[in-house]
């Protein structure tokens, strides 16, 4: 998976939960944890979908990296 | 028009999801209903075949008001009476009069699904395939007129055997677009799970075949009335602080506090999560609900209503639990039968519940007839929640976030991830004493997770 595949699936998890969610004013390293207001069942079906979507496994210990766009991305490529 | 809370007066009909002639049965979703808090799928608690509707979408009328007429064995019942009653909080054991037949129980609530039945009997009837119909009622909801549209522009249901289908909605597959390798080109389970798989991969050129072809399933629109925001948020406000304006006047509040060492708890939890898929996690808040629900067992003074001057104990532990919702206010989806489930299926129910709460897709059922409610707002980073009580209910359990602290034990200090749990509760129906041996029940529960 290449940078922008990663960072095409951290996108659409965010909207699959946040339907309508405004992604363009989103700081890359800013936590769009707190921008967006997910709580953590919001942030399970995120991981959830970004999971299935490029069938990797997530444990509960990668949650942290998850949490900021440039993260999860970069997350998403060294694991895949 | 039923009573979809304590302080609901009116309501107003969106969407008829029956016509005159339907036969409809007891739990069959037949119409939306918006309130000022939100839209909400009306059940029907009578069978027989609708008579006449007497309500068109878009008229505002008082609860009580008789929506239409449920033709039942020949004769017309008022569906005022019956039908949807305009029960206030339905699912409460108000006294009875003798003879006074018992308050419907409401159905276990239905799987989630973008269409009532009835729409999906239709599509059945019309041959239109429900996963290429865009639906354009509130929340993405399939209408009647949506069905009747695709049928008209000769949608037609693509040949699948009935495990192919079953298992298209559940990888949320578009049949559509799948080639069938079955007889006469029909589309077989292996067909859909390579489908799926194509599109799980990593490969973005399969992920785009399959993107463009379900449009209803793709992002889920915005919940409710987005156009409307202003209003309806407005609206939502002033039906929360008029119902919450009268707990504060009428309920002489009580409030507890404990802090409960959670290590055994998330430890249970860590160790449970790790060999599971991200789909059958849980989160700590379905250990906490479960340790609620079975403490409200032990201490049943605090699970019921104050009604007409006395409290009335409720029958089974119905779980309300506080969602706030994305553009402001809040839902409060009651898990029934709380204490009898597993944590695991109360994880899958309160998903389920919170995840159709913010589409504006709950039904009457399930936001009337709690019991309890829990509020619990851990995300928001709070220590501790001191919750107004939910009328008729008569106590309100609050969680804040679960946090490191110092934890002095044995003579020791050490660090512990712990919650603080709070009691708010009504002092008319119970004391003190009563709410400490509750949140005592509810530690004492958290340590052995494993019994939960």
């Amino acid at each position: 998976m290449d940078e922008t595949e990663a960072r095409t699936a951290v996108e659409e998890a965010i909207t699959r939960v946040v339907p309508g969610a405004d992604l363009t004013g989103l700081e890359p390293d800013a936590p769009f944890r707190d921008a967006l207001e997910l709580d953590s069942l919001d942030f399970l079906s995120f991981v959830e979908t970004l999971s299935e979507r490029t069938g990797l496994r997530i444990d509960e210990e990668d949650y942290p990296r998850l949490t900021a766009l440039r993260d999860a991305t970069e997350f998403l490529v060294a694991r895949a | 028009m039923p009573s979809l809370g304590a302080d609901m007066e009116a309501g107003t009909l969106q969407e008829w999801l029956v016509a005159p002639g339907d036969t409809v049965t007891r739990g069959d979703v037949i119409a939306v209903v918006e309130t000022d808090k939100s839209a909400v799928e009306v059940e029907c608690f009578e069978s027989g075949t609708v008579g006449r509707l007497l309500v068109a979408p878009g008229t505002r009328v008082p609860v009580g008001a008789p929506l239409a007429l449920i033709e039942a064995a020949g004769r017309e019942t008022a569906a005022r009476d019956r039908a949807a009653a305009p029960v206030e909080q339905p699912a409460a054991p108000r006294p009875r009069k003798a003879g006074q037949e018992a308050a419907p129980v409401p159905q276990p609530p239905v799987v989630h699904a973008e269409a009532g039945p009835l729409v999906r009997h239709l599509a059945d009837e019309r041959g239109v395939d429900l996963t290429a119909v865009h639906g354009s009622g509130p929340g993405g909801r399939i209408t009647r007129a949506d069905v009747e549209g695709t049928a008209h522009e000769g949608g037609r249901r693509p040949r699948a055997t009935p495990y192919a289908r079953r298992l298209a909605a559940e990888l949320r597959v578009d049949l559509g677009t799948v080639r069938g390798t079955g007889r006469d080109g029909a589309v077989r389970g292996t067909d859909v799970r390579k489908a799926a798989h194509l599109r799980a991969g990593p490969a973005p050129a399969a992920a785009e075949t399959a993107a463009p072809s379900a449009p209803a399933r793709a992002p889920l629109p915005v919940p409710g009335r987005a156009g409307a925001a202003e209003p309806a948020a407005a609206a939502m406000r002033r039906a929360i602080g008029d119902l919450m304006s009268r707990a504060n006047r009428e309920i002489p509040h009580y409030y507890l506090a404990t802090t409960i060492d959670m290590s055994a708890a998330l430890a249970w939890l860590r160790a449970r999560n790790r060999e599971l898929p991200v789909g059958e996690r849980m989160l700590p808040a379905a250990l906490l609900l479960k340790a609620v629900a079975t403490a409200a067992v032990e201490v049943p003074g605090l699970n019921g209503f104050w009604q007409d001057g006395g409290f009335v104990p409720g029958r089974g532990v119905h779980l309300g639990f506080v969602v706030s919702l994305r553009n402001g206010g809040l839902a409060a989806p009651v898990v029934r039968d709380a204490d009898s489930l597993a944590p695991a299926r109360l994880m899958t129910r309160l998903k389920d519940l919170v995840e159709r709460a913010r589409r504006g897709r709950l039904r009457g059922t399930e936001i009337t007839g709690g019991t309890l409610t829990v509020s619990s707002l851990g995300d928001q980073g709070v220590e501790a929640v001191y919750g107004v009580i939910y009328p008729p209910q008569v106590a309100l359990v609050g969680f804040g976030a679960v946090l490191e602290r110092p934890w002095a034990d044995h003579g020791m200090i050490g660090v512990r991830p712990v919650v603080t749990a709070t009691l708010s509760a009504d002092h008319r129906a119970s004391d003190g004493a009563v709410g400490a041996r509750f949140l005592n029940a509810v530690d004492r529960l958290l340590q052995k997770p494993e019994n939960l």
